[in-house]
């Protein structure tokens, strides 16, 4: 080829050349413009909840339930029959979500875990009540899957057809109490409440050296994520902000066996007293206060129960509500 | 059906079901969890381990008698281990077909040809065995770290299965975490990536497996040879030659796997799987000379007490290597440890490692017990380590031996060390602030963690009565609203006995009882925090760590276990008797 073609060539290659690295200036130089930020990086402020309310409307002379009984389960049914059954409570076509206690790998017979039976018992009631699906869930202390497996929590509940919800990373969301001093932002085990329309948290009666007694209040404990173990400092404001934070539907406190001494864990039969009771109420305030007579305790013993009075979660002063006793089986 | 064909399957066979076993290897009722299969399978098949472990302990341990049918069959057939069981190997030569298969002919059997390099396996598994042979100097079992079944194990277990789990959370509910996992995969790598240098790398110069089935595969009944001296030298059956053996010339059976790629390769059929020895003539014997097996062997028997000259066990023992419970003595753990992984991939709680470099070199990726990394420390009614110990390094005790009830009442429990307070760190103790999460989840019955309780007078905790209103003083000084409302606080005022606060504001402070004698102006208070300082009982403790793990001072945790007093070593027992 002649010369002046052999130019045209070459200046038609250095000017796509050229027109490329136009191009790539360009790019660079958007890019840099639609992401340029002067603002100084703050920490990431994770996304924040709030927690429904899943209370049913107050009726009076029916708010809580003692029954005395051997048997869990003719216990618990009469304890809830006679606060106006299961069908007050549990809707047609409701999800419900169950908190049991499953903080240990504990073999059931150890009493430091909520009775698998009783919870199978809890998941046919609402079925029975024709909930579409009932979730059994807890954010435990010990490995999670051990415990639900060693408790016979896990079997029970799948057994009744209930389903598991082992506490994962991504379930967990912030959350803020208002005017709470300890729950701020503080990662929740959100999951299983995002998808309920009703909740029941089931407690045992126990013994904490910390708190004096661990029952339905405490029992909200298992539905906190992160190093929450730092709240200990001041166990009755967690405890009490738990109870102003939640507000369950039903609370079922299970005073069949009473861990008497080395609670929470427990792990000798001695440990364990037979009190035969059974407490389901619509306030938990008043729940322990009940409750932990059983432990030879009094209200008043107990800071927390006057915090959460005080704060409006509920009364100590059962005998206002007006409990029905009766026995069982 | 090719022949090959038949080995190609048999070697996805194996290894699926490698990685199955791997995959069970998780504690739990499914079927895709540990009940019932036998995931040890291919660690008992590995004569290496059984004659390990032989050597070290005189004794061919339960499980491990499955090396005996590999024994049996290599001698009768030759390396098929190699070729159609080892999951490691088919790893090696998958990564070998990817890199070669388009490469020419004769670039293949270059890279296929024999080396002398070859020998350098001889020469590992001859110092490994003489590391373990010979008790009256010392001995100590190191083969897990090369052997092949070992270390593809803890690098599936270790390394694979939980960044691949990570993401789908079908093993284990939450991420699993092995400190030192980069060690194992950079090793693991590089055995794999060999492979794009010269196929089956590891198997040709490391593999000390390999080298044993080369030592006694020498009777072979039937092995690969040609049935005619004369050929026409195309050496088309070297260019997949995974043995790197010389099918051509004079056959080397100790390097030869039974691809039996070169018989699929010659195309006029000379070569066979037969009881003949190869009529082109073969070599039986390894390639390698006396004056290296001699100094090998020296260099195996010479380490072992030179590694021990740190005294790790003796007075210079580690206190931070807590072992498994259930784990035997020290000497002897290390004379059955296989550093296989097993026990960490079976943990429930993910709190047994693999063990680093600073108590010795004997000590990487044994089994250690972390409090910090996991879900809960040794969980209490779990034995879950010994049951899947191939060697038992970690006896597989019962529940009743491990808690020390029923027969071995009399025993007590398995201690794996003790717990000590660092009265420094704790909040109670240092910081004046209440909390005793690690007696709460002391799992045993009574609690090998106690309190006492002191009432400490609060920095600017002495104020000044303006006057007093039933239960309610008011104060000259301010103070936070709220701050001693917790209920942990009390205050001592002029000849009343110690009551708690209430509440408070800025002004006033408010108590639970009224006064005996009601406090005048001008008097002072002392407020003070009531405090259960924790005490560790170590008649009681049981070394399980779940304190620490809990310990809300979650940096240096300011309860610690450590290796005193725990069962397993005569020579560590802190209590006069048990």
């Amino acid at each position: 080829m002649n010369r002046t073609s052999k130019n045209k060539l070459e200046r038609r290659e250095f000017l796509a050349r050229a027109g490329k690295a136009g191009l790539s200036i360009a790019a660079a130089g958007t890019i840099s413009y639609l992401l340029y930020d002067t603002t100084v990086p703050r920490n990431k402020v994770s996304k924040s909840v709030s927690l429904p309310d899943f209370s049913v409307e107050p009726i009076k002379g029916q708010a809580i339930s003692v029954i005395k009984g051997s048997n869990r389960v003719e216990s618990v049914n009469k304890a809830i029959k006679l606060i106006g059954g299961i069908e007050r409570f549990v809707r047609p076509g409701e999800t419900v979500v169950i908190k049991p206690n499953i903080a240990f790998a504990s073999p059931s017979a150890l009493g430091a875990t909520s009775s698998p039976k009783l919870i199978a018992e809890i998941v046919r009631l609402c079925y029975e009540g024709k909930a579409k699906r009932v979730y059994v869930t807890d954010n435990p202390i010990n490995d999670p899957a051990s415990c639900f497996r060693l408790s016979g929590i896990g079997e029970a509940a799948s057994g009744a057809g209930a389903k598991i919800i082992l506490p994962k990373e991504k379930y967990f969301s912030n959350t803020t109490l208002m005017g709470g001093k300890l729950i701020d932002n503080w990662p929740v085990f959100f999951e299983p409440l995002a998808k309920a329309d009703k909740l029941i948290g089931v407690a045992v009666v126990k013994d904490h050296h910390r708190s004096k007694a661990s029952m339905t209040m405490k029992n909200w404990y298992g539905l906190l994520g992160g190093r929450r173990n730092i709240f200990h400092q001041d166990i009755n404001t967690i405890i009490a902000e738990l109870a102003i934070l939640m507000k369950p539907t039903l609370v079922v406190l299970d005073g069949t066996e009473v861990m008497k001494s080395n609670g929470p864990t427990g792990g000798s039969i001695t440990d364990l007293k037979r009190e035969n009771t059974m407490i389901v109420s619509c306030d938990m305030v008043a729940a322990d206060s009940y409750g932990c007579g059983l432990l030879g305790l009094k209200p008043k013993d107990l800071p927390y129960l006057g915090k959460a009075e005080k704060a409006g979660a509920g009364t100590t002063d059962y005998h206002r509500l007006k409990p029905i006793f009766d026995t069982a089986g | 059906m090719r022949i090959i064909t038949v080995r190609r399957i048999s070697q996805v066979f194996f290894f699926t079901m490698f990685v199955w076993f791997c995959v069970v290897s998780t504690v739990g009722d499914n079927f895709w969890q540990l009940r019932g299969w036998p995931v040890n399978w291919f660690l008992q098949l590995d004569p290496l381990v059984a004659i390990g472990t032989i050597l070290t302990t005189h004794a061919l341990y339960a499980g491990l008698l499955w090396a005996l049918t590999t024994v049996i069959l290599t001698i009768i057939c030759g390396r098929f281990f190699c070729g159609w069981v080892c999951p490691f190997g088919t790893l090696h030569q998958f990564t070998g077909f990817l890199a070669n298969h388009k490469k020419s002919a004769a670039e293949k059997i270059r890279l296929n040809r024999y080396r002398k390099a070859q020998c350098i396996k001889y020469f590992v598994l001859i110092f490994f065995l003489g590391m373990a042979a010979f008790p009256s100097i010392a001995t100590s079992l190191q083969i897990g770290l090369l052997d092949p079944i070992s270390l593809v194990t803890r690098s599936v277990n270790l390394v694979i299965l939980p960044v691949i789990d990570s993401a789908f959370n079908i093993t284990s509910v939450s991420s699993r975490f092995y400190q030192g996992a980069w060690l194992i995969l950079a090793i693991f790598f590089t055995t794999i990536f060999s492979n794009l240098v010269i196929p089956r790398f590891y198997c040709r110069f490391i593999c000390p497996l390999g080298a044993m089935f080369g030592i006694i595969d020498r009777f072979a009944i039937w092995r690969i040879g040609k049935i005619r001296s004369e050929c026409n030298n195309c050496k088309q059956c070297e260019q997949s030659c995974e043995g790197g053996c010389e099918p051509a010339g004079n056959i080397r059976i100790s390097e030869c796997i039974l691809c039996f790629n070169c018989r699929d390769n010659c195309k006029d059929e000379l070569i066979a799987y037969q009881t003949q020895a190869s009529l082109n003539g073969e070599v039986t014997n390894p390639d390698i000379s006396r004056r290296g097996l001699m100094l090998s062997l020296a260099s195996g028997i010479f380490v072992v007490p030179a590694v021990r000259l740190g005294n790790k066990l003796g007075g210079n023992w580690h206190h931070k290597i807590i072992r498994p419970p259930g784990a035997m003595a020290e000497e002897e753990f290390l004379g059955r440890c296989i550093k296989c992984g097993q026990c960490m991939r079976a943990c429930p709680t993910n709190v047994i490692q693999p063990g680093g470099i600073e108590s010795g070199l004997e000590n990487l990726w044994t089994p250690v017990l972390n409090n910090r990394i996991g879900s809960s420390g040794c969980q209490l009614n779990c034995v879950a380590c010994g049951q899947v110990c191939p060697t038992s390094a970690i006896r597989p005790i019962k529940l009743a031996e491990k808690l020390g009830t029923g027969d071995f009442a009399d025993r007590g429990p398995v201690r794996l060390g003790t717990a000590f307070l660092d009265r420094n760190r704790c909040l109670p103790w240092a910081m004046d602030k209440p909390c005793i999460v690690c007696q709460e989840n002391c799992p045993v019955s009574p609690k090998a963690i106690y309190t006492r309780e002191v009432f400490n007078t609060v920095r600017d905790g002495k104020l000044t009565v303006k006057k007093t209103v039933d239960k309610t003083i008011e104060t000259v000084e301010t103070i936070m609203a709220e701050k001693f409302a917790t209920g942990d606080y009390y205050c001592i005022v002029d000849g009343n006995k110690r009551s708690r606060i209430t509440a408070n504001n800025e002004n006033t402070i408010e108590v639970s009882e009224n006064f005996a004698k009601k406090p005048i102006k001008d008097s002072i208070i002392e407020i003070q925090v009531c405090l259960q300082r924790p005490y560790v009982d170590i008649e009681k403790c049981i070394g399980c760590g779940i304190c620490e793990h809990e310990c809300p001072v979650s940096g240096k945790r300011a309860i610690r276990v450590s290796g005193e007093g725990e069962t397993r070593s005569t020579n560590r027992t802190l209590l006069l008797k048990n």
